[in-house]
């Protein structure tokens, strides 16, 4: 499988035309042929695993033990491919165009990035496929959206196991594509549409740094192959100055698609697609192909952005300031679903800060949980739609959904709490790894908004569990657990969302993640690995589970003239901050006039309102400014000067015209007259120059 | 003989066709003008190849007289034409021709 | 096959204007006869093109093949010299696709004043001219090719054109004309400059421009600029486009988009950078500049329009200025990109338009604020549209990135001999990489105008006055007219290199004068 691994984006590429042609033919309308071709790829997608990890463990053994974490505990510092061997990647290719000598491929290329990525999209998209037979039940167009999901999954598998930048910027478009035609599935409505266009338009504007990157990188490496990309930034010859401005292209291409500050705002207006498209395409792979090309070629943005030396730089600065941005706003929604999308930016924010404080493989693994259970939640709150609120997302049409939805009530605590970073589910480890080697490399100003984005995702997400789960039911349909198909993938996903942190758990000796994913044929030898910090792990899930406290406590204590008294009393957490505020009850007053109203309040408005009118005020400003400019240009400028001229000429020359016609009279005489004058002007000519 | 005086002759001629063409009306008289001119170049024509002893002038007056000939027969049709449609031979109503 | 390699493009050439003829004998009111003839001849030619690419030797692009070389007018030494290369082929093949397209499109609704003879016989003849140009390898018989385009085209616009057609088709004919008089004076004066008078385009590419002093390239180099502009159409010239678009019969503009532009930009690699190198390098960062200001101007207007066709009109203004940055690097990369942008915009725009006269004659309007849920009255063609939209913004995978993309890759890094903006070449990277970038804005714009334009007519549900109205999903002709493009939009997006490696060789023999 390794060399064939072509085949894996294939199987839905043809699926999706299978759909397209045959599909509405079928008993099941196209979803057959869109679940088997995804199974089909899953399959193949965990053999290439598979073998990637026997391949990676043999050259391991073969070096003689697994020397990879074995270092000092403690807070030693290890570089990251020193102890183990170099795997190299499995390329092959074929030629795709040509020009004067130089011939470029496409191809497949696998390594433990590879591997990772094509099993989280082929899982999570099987996944969405099965949820959404009972999600998209009679909808208007069940066989155009398993097309749409079938040709999504294979742009976004053609993405990963691109060998070369071009390809990877074909499948990246693509994605784009499907995401917009996804968001604007309903497209009847004005409001999904606009989303949908809004989308598409935000990624390019950042594409054309992508564009711009790509480029420049192809100028300075000579090659697109990311291998040769890869190999120049790291060897001595390197062109700083080029890679850096690469870098600085290459960011705004990751700042459109993974809705970093300040192109994230398409994100939340995505979420006008269908619920199972927003955990597939907008939280769990197509979001994150930008921290993919930031890790796919992680030694140009570590050598344009100079991460090894520590300090500032753009894209630890964009990821950190998108983790506080998303959160804050997670805060003011009523839309569950604007609430987790708002959640989405700011953990993609972790990831993108993670690659900039040179924590590759925290970006990485926490791009891999995230997908879990960031999956689970919006499938989750699918479900919620589906079966208790007639599609619905409004939380204050929610409430006490725990007693009939059970299974949906519990995976969702067990994303939440993940999402969370609360030990020792998935969040935990991944974000423990980035903090962790923000720690250690000198970036300490990024492990405080690292932990400060961290509480705050504790705090609104304990916000929305509650609104959503906890107190009565304030809807007006009648709540029950959905059908098989909806809670069979939740559960599987929450499972995920426990274990696949223990993947890479230090305390406990585990470093498969690293061992088996770390191995791309080319990272930087300066990178630093960090070592397991209980200290670091401690003041993180206790300040993720203070806060948890409070804020469930302040929501429970608002609430409390509702009948929710009952409820303090089964939740430990909220019991003890009930007790603890009913006691100080002056406290709470300012709590809610201060510290939350200032949160909820002022900052979290300011941030809306920044979101809302600054931020895209200034897309709207230069959407409407540009069809204003173009009018301008056309009214005036075309209309008036450019095609002014054009018509004055046109005047002129038969005004001309019409006083010359006055000398064609008709009259015979008169032409006869003219032709003997004029020969005798010739004539006299004619001798004039003779003569002289 | 001098050709100064063969000159003169044609210079004449070829000044009382001009005339004609340009001042009378009736479309027989101009014809018969332009023919006054083309047969002043004739003359022209043969009194230069009588001097040059070359007959190629001769020849093209032969070509002269067969062309005038049938520009006289397409000229007269013309003629006829225009006197059929207005029921006058007078130039000046031929009008229609202006741009 | 000796004999079809010495006839195969005189054939190519003459086919349509026998078919023509044969038309013309036809009475008037023998309408189906007319109109199997007409696609009998189309068809014929395109087989004769099937013949050329089966008998073309791929492994020798930059050579010129089919090579017919006769005495025509000896007097001014012009020859009777036709040939292709791989730069010519794909836009030989092209044209020769698309006519036969055309005819089959328009075989049941002929816009009014009917008249099929007189269409088809025009449709042919401007076949003729089109196919000649692309194949001439004489000034002469290049001018004389170039300007039979001209009339069908002027009769197509002005008789069977829309409301304002008098005025377009006039502005058409007149612009046009004042551009290729232009070229003509160009023309001349290569015959008298050259070392050996001669009207020969090979012979005189072969020289390089020896013999011809820098200034003196500098303005036969403007002459021949201002001819093909026009017809490319460049900003500032590019005004007669929208209105002669706006005009024109659906099948007039089809043709207009996906042939007659391609001319001005073939001339531009065929005649004006071999023939005069130097004047190239001199005009290169000024080609560059109005490329790049028309393709951003271009998206602007086209942000501004209400009428469908006349927004896609002004998008052509947009993409033919990725082509003619490409054409300004002037480097292989760039003429590469220029040609496969020529292809593709042929096809994508060819089915723009298609799909605008289609609308047109269901709707009985093109005002984008009347239309709207085409995707509920038409699905099948609604996602045509969304389709030719998306590859018309040049998404990846779909033909129209491949003529954008290597062009602005092409401008980071220009000829060494091309001059900047400053006028010399020390200022030339910053110059080709500001446009580079400005070019790359221009893609979001074209997004954006594009899926605005899909967003009103597509989206959304039918407007009230159309609602109980019957709209025709895609109907036999038409799937018949499209299908070939829509496959060539998809199979060239996925495999490039079957363009690519035709023209690889030609554009590097071609761009070999400025690899310095």
């Amino acid at each position: 499988m390794l060399d064939n691994v072509w085949i894996i984006p294939l199987i839905p590429a043809v699926s999706y035309l299978l759909i397209l042609f045959f599909g509405k033919r079928m008993p099941k309308k196209g979803a057959e042929i869109g679940i088997a071709a995804l199974g089909a790829a899953f399959v193949l997608a965990c053999i290439t695993a598979m073998q990637w990890i026997d391949k990676v463990e043999a050259a391991v053994s073969k070096e003689g033990g697994a020397a990879t974490g074995l270092a000092a505990l403690g807070r030693s510092v290890v570089a990251a491919a020193t102890g183990a061997p170099e795997v190299e990647p499995v390329v092959r290719g074929v030629t795709w165009w040509e020009n004067g000598p130089a011939k470029f491929e496409i191809g497949a290329r696998v390594d433990g990035l590879v591997v990772m990525m094509l099993v989280v999209v082929t899982l999570i998209s099987l996944l969405v496929h099965v949820y959404s037979t009972a999600y998209m039940h009679e909808d208007r167009r069940f066989t155009h959206y398993y097309a749409a999901l079938s040709l999504f999954s294979a742009s976004m598998l053609f993405m990963v196991i691109s060998a070369n930048l071009l390809q990877l910027m074909v499948g990246w478009e693509l994605v784009g594509l499907c995401s917009f035609m996804l968001i604007g599935h309903w497209w009847e409505e004005k409001p999904n549409s606009n989303a949908a266009l809004k989308a598409f338009l935000t990624t390019r504007t950042g594409d054309v740094g992508l564009m711009t990157g790509i480029i420049i990188v192809f100028f300075a490496a000579g090659s697109f192959d990311i291998s040769v990309v890869n190999e120049y930034a790291l060897s001595p010859e390197v062109n700083h100055g080029l890679m850096m401005w690469a870098s600085v292209a290459l960011m705004f291409g990751i700042m459109g698609k993974s809705g970093q500050f300040f192109l994230h705002t398409w994100l939340p207006d995505a979420m006008a697609g269908p619920t199972p498209v927003s955990a597939l395409i907008h939280a769990a792979t197509m979001v994150v192909a930008g921290v993919f090309l930031g890790a796919r070629v992680y030694p140009v943005f570590w050598e344009g952005f100079s991460i090894g030396g520590g300090g500032l730089n753009m894209m630890a600065v964009v990821g950190g300031v998108t983790i506080i941005v998303g959160a804050a706003l997670a805060f003011v929604q009523n839309d569950i679903k604007k609430v987790l999308a708002y959640s989405t930016v700011s953990q993609l924010g972790y990831m993108v800060m993670a690659l900039g404080v040179g924590a590759w493989l925290g970006a990485v693994f926490h791009l891999f949980t995230h997908a879990f259970f960031k999956a689970c939640l919006f499938l989750g709150a699918g479900s919620i739609s589906h079966s208790a609120t007639h599609h619905s997302f409004d939380m204050r049409e929610m409430g006490g959904l725990r007693k009939p939805m059970p299974v949906t009530f519990w995976t969702f605590i067990v994303g939440t709490v993940a999402l969370a970073g609360i030990f020792p589910f998935a969040g935990f480890w991944s974000k423990d790894e980035i903090l962790a080697t923000a720690d250690q490399g000198d970036f300490r100003i990024f492990l405080v908004v690292g932990l400060i984005g961290a509480a705050m995702t504790a705090a609104y997400m304990t916000r929305c569990v509650y609104l959503t789960f906890f107190g009565q039911y304030r809807g007006h349909h009648h709540p029950h657990e959905s059908t098989p198909a909806i809670t069979v993938p939740l559960v599987i996903l929450a499972v995920l969302s426990v274990v696949a942190g223990l993947l890479q758990s230090a305390p406990f000796e585990i470093k498969k993640f690293q061992e088996w994913f770390e191995q791309v044929g080319g990272l930087p030898k300066e990178m630093i690995i960090p070592e397991f910090d209980y200290g670091l792990a401690a003041i993180s899930v206790s300040l993720a589970t203070i806060v948890v406290g409070i804020a469930a406590f302040f929501v429970f204590r608002r609430e409390e003239h509702g009948a929710l008294k009952g409820l303090t009393q089964r939740n430990r957490v909220a019991h003890a901050g009930y007790r603890f505020l009913e006691r100080k009850y002056y406290l709470d007053d300012l709590y809610e006039g201060v510290i939350v109203a200032g949160v909820k309040g002022p900052i979290a408005r300011g941030s809306n309102w920044v979101n809302q009118y600054v931020i895209d005020g200034v897309v709207n400003a230069v959407g409407r400014g540009s069809a204003r400019a173009g009018r301008w240009a056309y009214d005036v400028f075309d209309q008036e000067v450019v095609d002014g001229a054009v018509n004055d000429i046109g005047r002129e020359t038969a005004l001309a015209g019409g006083g010359m016609s006055k000398l064609q009279s008709g009259r015979l005489q008169r032409y006869a007259l003219f032709l003997l004058a004029s020969v005798g002007l010739i004539a006299l000519a004619v001798y004039i120059v003779n003569v002289a | 003989m001098p050709i100064n005086y063969f000159l003169i002759l044609s210079a004449f001629l070829f000044c009382a066709g001009a005339y004609g063409v340009l001042a009378r009306r009736n479309s027989v008289l101009v014809l018969m003008s332009v023919e006054l001119m083309l047969n002043a170049v004739n003359i022209n024509l043969i009194a230069f190849s009588a001097q040059a002893q070359d007959v190629a002038g001769q020849v093209f007056a032969l070509f002269v007289i067969t062309i005038a000939a049938a520009e006289v027969g397409i000229g007269l049709a013309i003629v006829l034409l225009i006197y059929r449609n207005l029921r006058s031979p007078d130039l000046d109503r031929v009008e229609q021709l202006k741009g | 096959m000796d004999w079809f390699d010495d006839w195969a493009l005189t054939l190519a050439v003459f086919t349509p204007l026998v078919g023509m003829a044969i038309i013309l004998l036809i009475p008037r009111a023998e309408e189906a006869a007319i109109k199997v003839v007409a696609l009998l001849t189309s068809l014929v030619t395109l087989a004769i093109g099937v013949g050329i690419l089966v008998d073309f030797d791929f492994g020798n692009t930059a050579k010129m093949q089919f090579q017919v070389d006769k005495e025509w007018i000896p007097v001014i030494n012009a020859r009777y010299h036709l040939g292709i290369d791989g730069i010519s082929l794909p836009l030989l093949i092209l044209t020769m696709v698309i006519v036969p397209l055309c005819i089959i499109y328009s075989l049941d609704h002929f816009p009014e004043p009917h008249n099929p003879k007189a269409f088809l016989a025009l449709i042919l003849l401007l076949e003729v001219g089109m196919i000649g140009t692309f194949v001439a390898l004489d000034l002469v018989l290049f001018f004389i090719f170039f300007e039979v385009v001209l009339l069908p085209m002027f009769f197509m616009i002005g008789v069977w054109g829309g409301p304002n057609r008098e005025y377009a088709s006039i502005k058409f004919f007149l612009f046009t004309l004042f551009g290729s008089a232009l070229m003509l004076v160009s023309f001349l004066a290569l015959y008298f400059l050259s070392k050996r008078s001669t009207f020969d385009i090979s012979t005189l590419a072969s020289f390089e421009g020896a013999g011809i002093t820098r200034g003196t390239q500098v303005l036969l180099f403007a002459g021949l600029f201002l001819g093909f502009a026009i017809k490319v159409p460049m900003f500032p010239f590019h005004t007669w486009l929208p209105d002669a678009h706006t005009e024109a019969p659906t099948v007039g503009s089809v043709l207009l988009a996906a042939v007659l532009l391609k001319l001005g930009t073939y001339g531009f690699i065929r005649i004006a950078l071999p023939i005069l190198p130097e004047g190239a390098q001199v005009w290169a960062p000024w080609i560059g500049l109005l490329s790049v200001v028309g393709i951003i101007y271009g998206a602007l207007c086209c942000l501004a329009q209400r009428d469908m066709k006349r927004l896609i009109a002004f998008s052509s203004v947009a993409h033919m200025g990725f082509v003619m940055l490409g054409i300004a690097t002037l480097t292989d990369f760039g003429v590469n990109a220029a040609v496969f942008g020529m292809v593709a915009h042929g096809l994508i725009t060819g089915m723009l338009f298609f799909l605008a006269g289609s609308i047109q004659h269901r709707y009985h309007t093109r005002e984008m604020s009347r239309l709207g849920g085409l995707l509920v009255s038409a699905p099948k063609m609604g996602w045509i549209l969304g389709f030719c939209a998306m590859a018309s913004l040049g998404l990846p995978g779909l033909a129209g990135f491949w003529g954008e993309f290597p062009a602005v890759l092409s401008a980071f890094e220009p000829s060494r001999l091309a001059n900047g903006i400053l006028g010399n070449t020390d200022s030339t990277l910053w110059t080709f990489r500001t446009f580079m970038v400005v070019a790359a804005i221009g893609t979001v714009l074209a997004a954006g105008y594009l899926l605005w334009m899909y967003q009103r007519v597509g989206m959304g549900t039918p407007k009230p006055e159309f609602e109980d109205a019957h709209i025709h999903d895609v109907h036999r002709p038409e799937w018949v007219a499209w299908t070939p493009l829509l496959l060539g939009i998809v199979v060239f997006g996925l495999f490039p290199n079957l363009i690519f490696s035709i023209t690889n060789d030609a554009a590097s023999s071609i761009t070999r004068a400025f690899s310095g």
